[in-house]
């Protein structure tokens, strides 16, 4: 019923993966939110989870790096590979965990701050800059990584939550980026952005595709068949089907698959 | 790892190096500041349930004794001679020579009996000093209650001095040198001929609660302030909820939204956070000098307070017919009612618990409120039980004010138990309020 | 007597139409609440003419009518008959002696009666025309409940109204007193002045001796037990504010919650009586010890208990402050891999921070205004100085003390309370007014 991850290990080029969920369950209080998933993710690639509303995608995503440590009625069993490390037992701890794997979420939340000070948040509490000249580095390319810097260049000292919303969502990318991630968590990141906002992220993601393994959660399966390279299906907290995006949309497996995406789920 | 490596890491496509060593000692800097900042916040909580813990507690140890007082028994002889026969006498006749005759001289010859060899003056006089001087009327009730009594010798409780109940209490150090404290060597001699008699007794003392104030913290009682509290704040009600219930209904049902309803909403706000010494001022130069109200009465303090209260009022009883939902209001307008109608049948009764509790804990912040009262001369000496809204009266915080100044050691008690009376309304006012928003609380 | 004529009314209309309800323009009800409102006003008002001005007019008849031996020009000399005469009349023969004065109170208690009496007589006329003019009104198609609720939205209106009134009485008897005072003292004499002794200036006939009301030391010692009690208050308070937020579990704020809000709820006497009866003798006990010399009502005691007593003023202020901030900022930090420490203090504080200001803003206020813990507890001899450890007076000690006891209302010494009252209001005012600004600010920021 599920693909294993030896399935698809076999169609990928890669050998180990960046991240591995082994048998995942969810739990909040007595709701099983996300049900005994395995999952493969790879670096320099793009992976989108998509699934109609409440199935647990944003619960899986949020496992990823323990956001969901901050819900009190939130459990979670099985395991989750960082590398070779589990992040829920092994010595990396959450603030290091969180630095690797960073996440944008689908509502822009600049802090209310000046533009230089919201890059430079990370970097700062991180350690990542020695000097002030490394600061101000790290913060140029981060903009210039996700694709605001010409924009913003004159003014890094006003409010990040003066930009529109759509620079504020490319804010928070070059944010996540500053700490120098591994990985990019992005839960809806287009969602509450208007059409050429969202042609901008997208073209972004594809840019940053190369350098961080990022997941996406969208609900747009034009969108997943545009950034990503990989799809996964959820349905009521079960993974249904993952695989290559254009199989997904072309040839899918499951019934389930299909109906979602023709439209007869969701 | 060197800092320049780090930094390179944003441009290339390295990943940092959290396992080295100075990242790790930055880590674990990082988390001992979280704990810091952590318990920090903690010691603030816990710095606050000590306070009020060591608060609450020395005010209990304190008071717990101000609601007894110590008692001698003497056997005291009422004397037909001094007193007048009630069986020759009219009852006026015997009324008047009662009322005319010095009843310490009963209690001096109680005294005697127990006390042969106190000789002289003074030491007579320092030996009817362990008594109250309120033992004098307390004997003349008796008489006065009970005629028959004349000519019998009976064992009376009498209340001791507020020195000699201070040392029953522990609250005299008697190790000191005798220079240095009240009750001197000899009194004390005194009193361990009593208790070793068996004749003292430390009991509940009611007339605490029953009495009016007095100069004799033995004599002191809180009942007079209780009641001023009481018509002060019947007062208060009487006027401030009303005013404050119309008001809230206008400002958030009526009112035009514009500048003026504007300036009357900012004004509330601030008015809530004028100081209440300001309300006193007020009161003296409005309700004392210009309406010529009578001083010290509570019909001025109930109105200085109901100004006081007005704000928090308004502000409790809007949020609750705010709280009351829209399809509440159209679905009364849908059967023809009239705007009046609507508010006064149907949201006013549904917003009731909320403006009632609102109104509640106006009531009792005016019920803990001193300063104010203090300006418009609810502060004095007044012994007498008020009767009337007119009458001068004082409240229980200006009584315990006016204790709190009181040089005697024996007030420090009467004070702590006041402000246990003081607490008691006050949390028993609370929890009717408390025990209203939960009884009635809705969700919308 | 309003309520007879409901009664009476309310059956009227139903009469009226003979029983016949529904042929009402108004329900009965109504009919006989205008009726019982258009009996109830006039006589409410009449009867308040009669608290505020009966006695004023009767003493002005006794005093004309005064034998020429107790007439004075002397208004004070005036009051002072007057006072004999009241007693007089409260005690009866007993207080005097004087036949003059006797025959005055007499007089005074049968003008009183016949006052009280007449104003009695008068209210219910009143009320009987009221009475009879509704019920001419009453007819099947009288529009009784439209009237009313005109009547009742005036009402409605005056009463929200009131709250200006009581604002405007507060200026106008500060300003007025105060410009009493400022014409006998000049005003920079009292806002620059650095000497404060009142108690000199007795009555205008004693030998002419002013007294010096330089209210600078009264300021500086409000400043300092004000600052005091924030550094006790604005620590404990915030953080209080946000471990119970960010940190506590739900037991914890089951027992911190209720507690900070019995703090605030405990009166001040209390406060008052604890730091002027423990603390100040602690803390000079403590100071003996290591051989530091603190008064024994020391700003220090003050300052500390009043900081107390604010802790849950601004604890809750912040608290809500705090918890304003949307989570997703939180969320955002969190994800960034800072820890909480990091996240309250370089996010939601920073955040937050119109907020905790106004909530500092408005603590001060209350520091400053707050009267019964410094009368108790700081003192009354007016000292300019920043140790902590001697006694201070404040301005509201001096009100206290000015006004407390036998007045004299037109000596420069009664008035400078009012001048001092004024200061008072107006600091805080200006406080509040920011703080409120500041807070709404805060709050549309977020919405
Ligand atoms: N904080 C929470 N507390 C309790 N239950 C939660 C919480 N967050 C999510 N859930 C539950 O977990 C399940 C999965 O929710 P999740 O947010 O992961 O769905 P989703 O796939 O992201 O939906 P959407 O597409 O609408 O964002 C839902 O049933 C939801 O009710
Ligand atoms: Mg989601």
């Amino acid at each position: 019923m599920i693909n294993t991850p030896t399935e698809t290990n076999l169609d990928t080029v890669q050998a180990s993966p960046k991240m591995a969920a082994r048998g995942v369950n969810v739990y909040y209080g007595d709701n099983h939110a996300i049900k005994d998933i395995d999952l493969n993710l790879y670096a320099d690639e793009v992976t989108s989870l998509i699934g109609p509303s409440g199935c647990g995608k944003s619960t899986f995503l949020r496992c990823l790096n323990r956001m969901n440590d901050t819900i009190p009625i939130c459990r979670v069993s099985g395991q989750i590979l960082l590398e070779d490390d589990d992040i829920y037992t092994s010595g990396i701890d959450v603030v290091q965990l969180r630095a690797r794997v960073g996440m944008v979420f689908q509502k822009p939340n600049p802090f209310p701050k000046s533009i230089y000070d919201n890059i430079a948040y990370g970097p700062r509490i991180h350690g990542l800059a020695a000097h002030r000249t490394d600061l101000d580095e790290i913060v140029t390319t981060s903009l210039e990584k996700a694709g605001l810097w010409q924009e913003v260049k004159d003014r890094l000292d006003t409010s990040g939550t003066a930009l529109s919303g759509g620079q504020q969502q490319r804010l928070c990318i070059a944010r996540a980026i500053a700490v120098n991630p591994e990985v990019i968590l992005m839960d809806e990141p287009c969602s509450a952005l208007d059409p050429i906002a969202t042609a901008k992220i997208e073209s972004l993601i594809d840019e940053l595709s190369g350098r961080y393994a990022i997941i996406i959660v969208t609900h747009s399966m034009q969108q997943a068949a545009r950034i990503s390279r990989k799809t996964a299906f959820f349905h009521l907290g079960e993974m249904v089907e993952y695989g290559d995006t254009t199989e997904i949309f072309t040839s899918p497996k499951e019934d389930r698959t299909r109906d979602y995406i023709t439209g007869r789920i969701g | 790892m060197t800092d320049r490596s780090k930094i390179t890491t944003v441009n290339s496509s390295v990943p940092t190096d959290w396992k080295s060593d100075a990242m790790q000692a930055r880590i674990g800097r990082r988390y001992r500041r979280e704990r810091i900042f952590r318990s920090l916040g903690l010691a603030a909580v816990v710095i606050s349930v000590l306070f009020l813990v060591f608060l609450l507690g020395n005010i209990v140890k304190n008071g717990a004794y101000g609601f007894m007082q110590t008692s001698v028994s003497l056997d005291v002889t009422f004397n037909a001679d001094l007193l007048g026969d009630p069986s020759v006498l009219s009852a006026e006749e015997f009324t008047e020579k009662v009322r005319k005759t010095n009843m310490l001289r009963l209690i001096q010859a109680s005294m005697r009996d127990l006390f042969p060899d106190v000789k002289g003056r003074r030491d007579t006089r320092a030996l009817l000093r362990l008594v109250s001087t309120g033992a004098r009327a307390q004997l003349r009730d008796m008489i006065l209650a009970n005629p028959s009594l004349v000519g019998n010798t009976e064992r009376v409780e009498l209340l001791t001095s507020d020195d000699i109940d201070q040392v029953i209490k522990g609250n005299i150090d008697i190790t000191l040198a005798e220079a240095n404290r009240k009750v001197k060597d000899k009194e004390l001699s005194w009193l361990k001929t009593l208790q070793d008699d068996d004749r003292i007794s430390l009991d509940f003392h009611s007339q605490f609660l029953t009495g009016g104030d007095s100069r004799e913290p033995e004599l002191a009682g809180v009942w007079g302030a209780i009641v001023g509290s009481a018509l002060t704040l019947m007062v208060t009600l009487v006027t401030a909820f009303p005013i404050g219930l119309f008001a809230a209904v206008y400002l958030e049902e009526f009112a035009p939204k514009n500048r003026f309803t504007d300036i009357i909403e900012i004004n509330i706000n601030n008015l809530a956070a004028v100081p209440s010494i300001v309300f006193g001022l007020l009161g003296l130069a409005v309700f004392l000098s210009v309406m010529g109200m009578p001083r010290s009465a509570p019909i001025v303090g109930g109105l200085t307070l109901a100004l006081l209260t007005l704000p928090t009022v308004i502000i409790a009883s809007r949020a609750s017919i705010a709280a009351v939902p829209p399809s509440i209001r159209d679905a009364a307008r849908g059967l023809g009612a009239s705007p009046m109608q609507v508010v006064f049948h149907h949201v006013i009764p549904l917003a009731m618990p909320g403006i009632m509790t609102g109104t509640i804990i106006g009531m009792a912040r005016a019920l803990g409120e001193s300063a104010p009262l203090l300006m418009i001369g609810m502060v004095a000496f007044i012994v007498d039980i008020p009767g009337s809204i007119n009458d001068a009266a004082t409240v229980l915080p200006v009584q315990i004010y006016l204790w709190a100044d009181s040089p005697e050691r024996a007030f420090v008690e009467k004070t702590s138990a006041a402000i246990m009376v003081l607490l008691f309304f006050l949390i028993a006012m609370n929890g009717v309020a408390i025990w209203l928003r939960q009884k009635f609380e809705q969700k919308w | 007597m309003a309520m007879i004529s409901f009664a009476l009314i309310r059956q009227r209309s139903v009469a009226v139409v003979g029983g016949a309800t529904q042929q009402l323009h108004s329900l009965p009800r109504y009919h006989g609440y205008f009726a019982a409102v258009r009996v109830f006003i006039p006589c409410i008002f009449l009867f308040l003419l009669w608290l505020v001005g009966g006695e004023a007019v009767i003493e002005n008849l006794i005093i004309s009518g005064l034998p020429d031996a107790l007439k004075s020009t002397n208004s004070e000399q005036i009051s002072l008959v007057l006072n004999r005469i009241q007693l007089a009349v409260q005690h009866g023969e007993q207080s005097t002696s004087d036949a003059n004065i006797l025959a005055a109170a007499e007089r005074y208690s049968s003008l009183y009666n016949k006052g009280l009496w007449s104003t009695f007589w008068l209210t219910v006329a009143i009320g009987l025309t009221g009475y009879y003019l509704s019920k001419n009104r009453t007819q099947a198609n009288f529009r009784a409940r439209n009237n009313f609720e005109k009547t009742m939205s005036i009402t409605l209106a005056a009463s929200s109204f009131l709250a200006i009134v009581v604002t405007l009485g507060i200026v106008a008897s500060l300003i007025f007193e105060s410009l009493r005072f400022f014409q006998q003292i000049p005003i920079q004499d009292f806002l620059f002045g650095l000497h404060w002794s009142p108690q000199t200036a007795l009555r205008a006939d004693q030998v002419a001796s002013a007294g010096a009301f330089g209210a600078i030391p009264l300021f500086a010692g409000t400043f300092l037990i004000s600052l005091l009690a924030m550094m006790v208050a604005g620590p404990i308070g915030l953080f209080a504010a946000i471990y119970l937020t960010q940190y506590a579990n739900q037991r914890v704020r089951a027992v911190a919650k209720p507690v900070l809000e019995i703090l605030a709820g405990v009166p001040t006497v209390v406060y008052g009586f604890f730091a002027a009866l423990t603390v100040a003798p602690m803390l000079r006990d403590a100071g003996g010890a290591i051989g530091v010399d603190v008064a024994s009502e020391s700003a220090l005691a003050a300052g500390l208990v009043m900081g107390v007593m604010i802790i849950p003023f601004v604890s809750s202020l912040s608290d809500d402050a705090i918890t304003a901030v949307p989570s997703s900022l939180k969320d955002g930090s969190f994800a960034l891999g800072a820890t909480k420490a990091e996240t309250i203090s370089q996010v939601l504080l920073p955040a937050a921070l119109p907020g905790v200001v106004g909530a500092f803003l408005l603590a001060i206020s209350r520091a400053i205004g707050e009267t019964m813990i410094v009368v108790m507890a700081a003192g009354m001899r007016p000292n300019l100085t920043a140790n902590p450890l001697e006694a201070v007076t404040t301005v509201t000690v001096q009100i206290v003390a000015l006004l407390t006891g036998d007045q004299e209302f037109d000596s420069p010494k009664t008035l400078s309370a009012f001048a001092l009252g004024l200061a008072l209001f107006v600091i805080t005012l200006l406080l509040n007014i920011a703080a409120l600004r500041m807070v709404r600010k805060y709050r549309e920021a977020y919405d």
